[in-house]
């Protein structure tokens, strides 16, 4: 059985989502790890859910980066182990560096809650291996803060390397910036680390992997999770 | 000795910054025609002990690169004073 650890920081809302998603239709070994953990299980997956860590002071993710459980999840990353960071969990991890980039307030200044369509531009890492490519999710997103920047150089990098994983686009999977809810660079939703074992998304799976809820786009990037970790084991 | 660092963090002049724009625009509109632009950032206020005025300098550079500010996306400068005595009644 495949083992999954929520990260719990003081803020983070969405730790229950991700649990019951996990717990439901995932994998039934999942456990809340709080932040100050200098010691953590032995896992196969770690989530940093969304939320506001901290209160977002300072800046999204800026004091979360510095609570204990940061150093295990680096190590776990360095591992070769997946770690997924959602909405929160992605700005905690541009801020403890395991990502580039950063996040700016969103062009429109307002929050954004709605559901969007993502078109999944890589396919072939551990969290999108059950995806095919081009295809088209719809999984709300719901910030204030989710306008990715990244400087050209920086951009380039995640080209060349095939780093960028989910893009905004329209229903029919036209990438335009009518379809970009915040503004961010290049339409960017989601980023994967070099080595494709890190992924941060602003959209939160988590919140579509129920029928009841509307939609079970979300699922695709879980079953994904739990096919490659099953293929890995 | 107890020195108070003035620390100003705003967006590197590359980085877009929506909020800055949008009070532009409400400048604009308040007829206020000749705002060019605006810049929003952060300001904090830190007291710091240390030895001498360089030494406080030098922490205090730290902490803008360690903590306080994001170099993707902002800058930074600072103003050292050394913080007046309190009278005491």
């Amino acid at each position: 059985m495949l083992r999954f650890g929520v990260v719990v920081f003081p803020g983070s809302n969405c730790d229950h989502d991700c649990y019951y998603a996990i717990k439901h239709f995932v994998s039934d070994k999942v456990e809340f790890i709080w932040h100050k953990s200098d010691k953590i299980n032995e896992l196969d997956c770690i989530v940093l859910p969304g939320g506001f860590s901290y209160g977002d002071y300072l800046r999204t993710g800026a004091i979360a980066r510095f609570s204990p459980v940061i150093e295990q999840v680096k190590r776990f990353a360095r591992q070769g182990k997946l770690v997924i960071g959602i909405c929160n969990g992605f700005q905690i991890l541009l801020e403890s560096g395991l990502l580039p980039g950063a996040m700016l307030r969103n062009r429109s200044l307002r929050f954004v809650c709605k559901y969007v369509s993502l078109k999944a531009v890589n396919t072939s890492i551990p969290f999108t291996c059950e995806i095919s490519k081009n295809d088209i999710l719809k999984i709300p997103v719901a910030h204030g803060e989710g306008n990715y920047y990244i400087d050209p150089q920086g951009f380039e990098e995640l080209k060349k390397n095939n780093q960028i994983v989910f893009r905004y686009c329209d229903a029919q999977g036209n990438i335009d910036d009518a379809s970009n809810p915040n503004g961010s660079v290049y339409n960017i939703a989601g980023i994967c680390s070099k080595e494709g074992n890190v992924l941060g998304m602003m959209p939160h799976p988590e919140r579509c992997c129920d029928a009841r809820l509307g939609s079970l786009d979300g699922l695709a990037v879980f079953q994904s999770i739990l096919k490659s970790l099953t293929l890995s084991h | 000795m107890n020195f108070v660092v003035d620390i100003v963090v705003t967006l590197k002049p590359s980085v877009l910054d929506p909020q800055g724009t949008t009070v532009k625009e409400a400048f604009h509109s308040m007829g206020y025609s000749k705002v060019d632009d605006v810049r929003m950032g952060k300001y904090m206020e830190v007291t710091i002990s240390a030895g001498s005025k360089e030494e406080a300098q030098g922490k205090a550079d730290e902490m803008c690169r360690k903590v306080l500010v994001n170099p993707v996306i902002e800058t930074y400068s600072f103003d050292i004073k050394e913080q007046e005595k309190q009278e005491v009644n």
